[in-house]
């Protein structure tokens, strides 16, 4: 069983500039932040090693963070320009019993990063809904499709801090 | 009931009009298509179960929109959800009525601010013959709204429009 420090030191030695830091404050568990480029590897020997082994993933979801610029658009609509996107990753080891938070952040104009479905097939659904929600695009899925919003939703990611709905939806008026 | 209160003219032999005697099998026969969407299709299938027993009135469970008559909109209706409620409805024969279970299926409930998701009331779709408040309601509310809806079935004429 390692701490999140003894983990935080063991991908540091590994993957050295890639590890960006930890987020350590009471009110959560204890995260380490990832680059978003380098996170198929360092998820894949968070797998891999003997003295991590993280067997199951528990939980991937999406945020909108907002932390870009507020501006308005044509229609003078508030708009969020700039900033990030980030993916937690809730790890659990099974066999060793000890557990840890990755965070990657991604460009709201451009949210890629790879996908982990190859080494947890938890991750399947888990990124299918923080695209659907997010619009965060997981590279190398199987099959990257909306998951709870209609297949032919038009309107934008509904859980981004900026998003609007829209007035109809197939003729059917959305607001109340 | 109605029915019976009418003129014996010979021993087994009933005399009513042709409106009242459909009417009244409509009413007593009132197959629902087995369908349920959230916490209010947990109360319809109670409903259903031995305690409060909906096959009393003739209402039972049909897996197939072809052979129902009645259709329950028991829950949350997401815009995902509306298209195949309407296709649903659709494919039901006529005579064809349509209970509007709970908050949710009424005006969006919780749902009705933020619910982006969410249908804010089963009536912008298909036409409702009997709302049903409650979140969820009881079986008896339930109910009530069955007995509410065999009331206007009993007022029906083949000739004249009903309201």
């Amino acid at each position: 069983m390692k701490s999140h420090e003894e983990i935080l030191e063991i991908l540091k030695t590994k993957f050295g500039e890639a590890i960006i830091g930890m987020m350590e404050d009471t009110k959560n568990d204890p995260t380490i932040i990832v680059d978003s480029t380098k996170i198929l590897e360092v998820m894949q020997f968070l797998y891999d090693d003997e003295n991590l082994s993280f067997d199951s993933l528990m939980n991937l979801s999406g945020v909108d963070d907002a932390n870009g610029e507020k501006v308005k658009d044509e229609a003078e609509n508030e708009i969020i320009k700039g900033g990030t996107l980030s993916v937690y990753y809730h790890l659990y080891s099974m066999r060793i019993k000890h557990k840890i938070t990755i965070r990657t952040s991604v460009p709201r104009e451009n949210p890629e990063l790879e996908s982990v479905e190859n080494i947890w097939k938890t991750a399947d659904w888990h990124e299918r809904e923080a695209y659907d929600m997010y619009g965060i695009i997981f590279k190398n899925h199987p099959n990257l499709i909306r998951i709870l919003m209609p297949y032919d939703w038009e309107a934008g990611y509904p859980l981004r801090k900026d998003y609007k709905n829209p007035e109809y939806y197939k003729g059917m008026k959305v607001p109340y | 009931m109605g029915l019976l209160d009418k003129e014996f003219a010979e021993s087994n032999i009933v005399i009513t009009k042709a409106e009242d005697l459909m009417n009244w099998a409509r009413l007593s026969s009132l197959w629902q298509l087995g369908f349920g969407l959230a916490c209010c299709a947990i109360e319809m299938m109670a409903t259903s179960a031995s305690h409060y027993d909906f096959d009393r009135f003739g209402v039972i469970p049909r897996p197939s929109p072809r052979q129902a008559d009645i259709i329950i909109i028991s829950g949350t209706v997401t815009l995902k959800m509306a298209t195949r409620i309407k296709r649903l409805y659709e494919q039901m024969p006529d005579p064809k009525y349509i209970i509007s279970m709970g908050s949710c299926a009424n005006c969006g409930g919780p749902y009705w601010e933020h619910g982006y998701h969410v249908l804010k009331g089963i009536d912008r779709v298909i036409p409702v013959d009997v709302y049903v408040p409650g979140c969820p309601p009881r079986p008896e509310a339930l109910l009530e709204g069955l007995l509410k809806l065999q009331e206007k079935i009993r007022h029906e004429s083949m000739v004249k429009k009903t309201v």
